[in-house]
């Protein structure tokens, strides 16, 4: 489904990412984890089309995309909720939630899928009218990922949704990228929440600074004494 | 009494055309964070273009308006693509002296082309006459002038709210990258937005040149500079803030020539602009939050 192969990423004379390869699977949920200012996030902007590498290659469902733009990226069949929510503040929730398909082709189906996304967050149909800046962190997050949805992504970036939320809501958020997941969305998620992220996930990779320095089964890398010392406490 | 109906009817008139004007100011700073100091002279440009649909294509004056617009929509995507897009991750100070430097030029080649006198602005046969309620008159210039901006504001408001480029222009104002994420193409959206707010400024400049007789070079300086306070003073970057910054302006300014003197009119407007800019300096519709920077 997606397959990164080494990657170099600048921010002019910063060395953000330097030579980093990894593959996610159809069906599965991958995790990058690392610590602050390892460079996950540069890797998911990457990936979806916001910066470009200066070298190596990105490849989507087989087609090469490195230097696609995000835009077009997004048509293909990827979603990407970022760091921080972003939602626009200053649309409706109902608008959000426009903005989310606004790739979609099949306008057709769109009614069924606002449907599908207000079953699944029953609080953003209560709240559809409301401006997306005056609602919580919480639901925030749950918009910003109903709006990923509502582009019927392939793939589904997520960095750190579980951020800055209560812990009940952290399990909800987790709760729901699994049935997300379920529902045949392969799903890329970064996490510093290193623990849950590795309890959800198939497969992870761990970063540091820039470079990838272990890989491996999610339920194994638990276990792992040295990952238990730096990231799961 | 008659004085203050007819200066409120005078101030309404010329406050539509600021109006319309006003909205390509603040439209293009919502979406690229720019005062388009050129937006003046694309104003000056729709009454050049005007003027020639009129007096050497013989167009009747509707289908001149329509050239005017559309022709200034193009110019001004032009303007951003040649002029702005290249700064768009410079300093904003840097596309700011462009602006600038786009305004001057403008200026300059069309008194190069056409000179510097003013051409008289034929009068439209169909827009002579009045309507009388009693002692006060109502020119027909008048009538359609606000019936057009009227017309167009409510478009452009339907635009931004309910359609999809709508949406997408006010996408990219809150969030350039996560507009992207969205699939929203920014650099065209960018253009539209120009579009938009050019084919605005040239319909203002038609029926400004209407009003006032006259098509000259540095025709869209005065009547630009008051359309930005009405921006600023409406709240930059709102768009129904521009509009009503824009009747505020040209009552004002309407009333200080009827009541005190047209000498004065302009630094009563522009002192409004100081006094704005000290105590409210988001704009009357805006929300008082300082700017980071
Ligand atoms: N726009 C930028 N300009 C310059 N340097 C940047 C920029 N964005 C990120 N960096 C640098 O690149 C490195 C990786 O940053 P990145 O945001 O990818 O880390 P992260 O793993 O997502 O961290 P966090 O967990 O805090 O979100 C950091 O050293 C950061 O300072
Ligand atoms: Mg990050």
């Amino acid at each position: 489904m997606l397959k990164v192969d080494n990657i170099q990423v600048y921010y002019g004379a910063i060395h953000a990412i330097k030579g980093i390869s990894f593959q996610v699977e159809e069906g599965k949920i991958v995790t990058l984890i690392g610590a602050n200012g390892a460079g996950k996030t540069t890797i998911m902007h990457t990936v979806s089309g916001l910066i470009r590498p200066q070298s190596g290659s990105i490849a989507f469902d087989g087609v090469d995309i490195t230097n696609t733009r995000a835009h077009t990226i997004v048509e293909m069949g990827m979603a990407h909720v970022p760091e921080g929510r972003r939602v626009f503040a200053k649309m409706t929730v109902k608008e959000n939630l426009e903005m989310g398909a606004y790739s979609r082709k099949d306008k057709g189906a769109l009614e069924a899928d606002y449907d599908m996304v207000y079953s699944r967050f029953p609080r953003l149909k209560e709240r559809r009218k409301q401006l997306a800046g005056t609602m919580s962190g919480g639901e925030q997050q749950m918009l910003a990922i109903a709006r990923a949805l509502m582009s019927k992504p392939k793939l589904m970036l997520l960095d750190e949704p579980s951020m800055g939320l209560a812990p009940i809501l952290v399990d909800e958020v987790f709760n729901i990228i699994k049935d997300i997941n379920k529902s045949g969305t392969t799903i890329l998620l970064v996490e510093q929440n290193a623990h849950k992220a590795l309890s959800i996930a198939d497969c992870a990779y761990v970063l540091e600074t820039g470079n990838i320095v272990l890989s491996g089964d999610a339920k194994e890398m638990l276990d792992n004494e040295a990952v238990k010392k730096a990231y799961l406490g | 009494m008659n004085v203050f109906v007819q200066q409120v009817i005078n101030g309404i008139h010329v406050g539509s055309i600021y109006a319309l004007i006003a909205l390509g100011y603040t439209m293009v700073y919502g979406i690229v964070r720019l005062i388009n100091f050129a937006h003046g002279d694309i104003l000056m440009m729709g009454a050049y273009f005007g003027l020639f649909s009129i007096t050497i294509f013989n167009l009747p004056f509707g289908a001149a308006i329509i050239v005017a617009m559309l022709v200034c929509a193009v110019f001004g995507m032009l303007i951003d693509i040649i002029a702005y897009k290249p700064l768009r991750n410079a300093p904003r100070i840097s596309a700011l002296i462009t602006a600038l430097g786009v305004s001057l030029f403008l200026e300059n080649l069309f008194r190069v082309l056409f000179g510097a006198e003013p051409k008289k602005m034929p009068n439209v046969s169909s827009l002579q006459g009045h309507i009388s309620i009693g002692v006060i008159k109502i020119s027909y210039v008048t009538v359609l002038t606000v019936l057009l901006s009227i017309i167009f504001m409510v478009g452009l408001q339907f635009i931004v709210k309910k359609t999809k480029i709508g949406k997408a222009m006010r996408s990219v104002s809150e969030d350039k990258e996560a507009a992207r994420l969205m699939g929203v193409n920014v650099n065209k959206t960018i253009s539209i937005t120009f579009a938009l707010g050019s084919a605005l400024g040239a319909l203002g400049g038609v029926l400004y040149s209407v009003a006032y007789y006259q098509v000259e070079p540095y025709m869209g300086m005065m009547p630009g500079l008051k359309a930005f306070v009405a921006a600023v003073l409406g709240g930059i970057g709102i768009i129904p803030g521009a509009m009503l910054g824009g009747f505020v302006m040209g009552l004002v300014e309407s009333l200080s020539i009827g009541y005190i003197s047209q000498s004065w009119s302009n630094a009563i407007v522009f002192g409004i602009l100081i006094l704005v800019l000290l105590f409210k300096p988001a704009g009357i519709l805006g929300k008082n939050v300082r700017e980071k920077v």
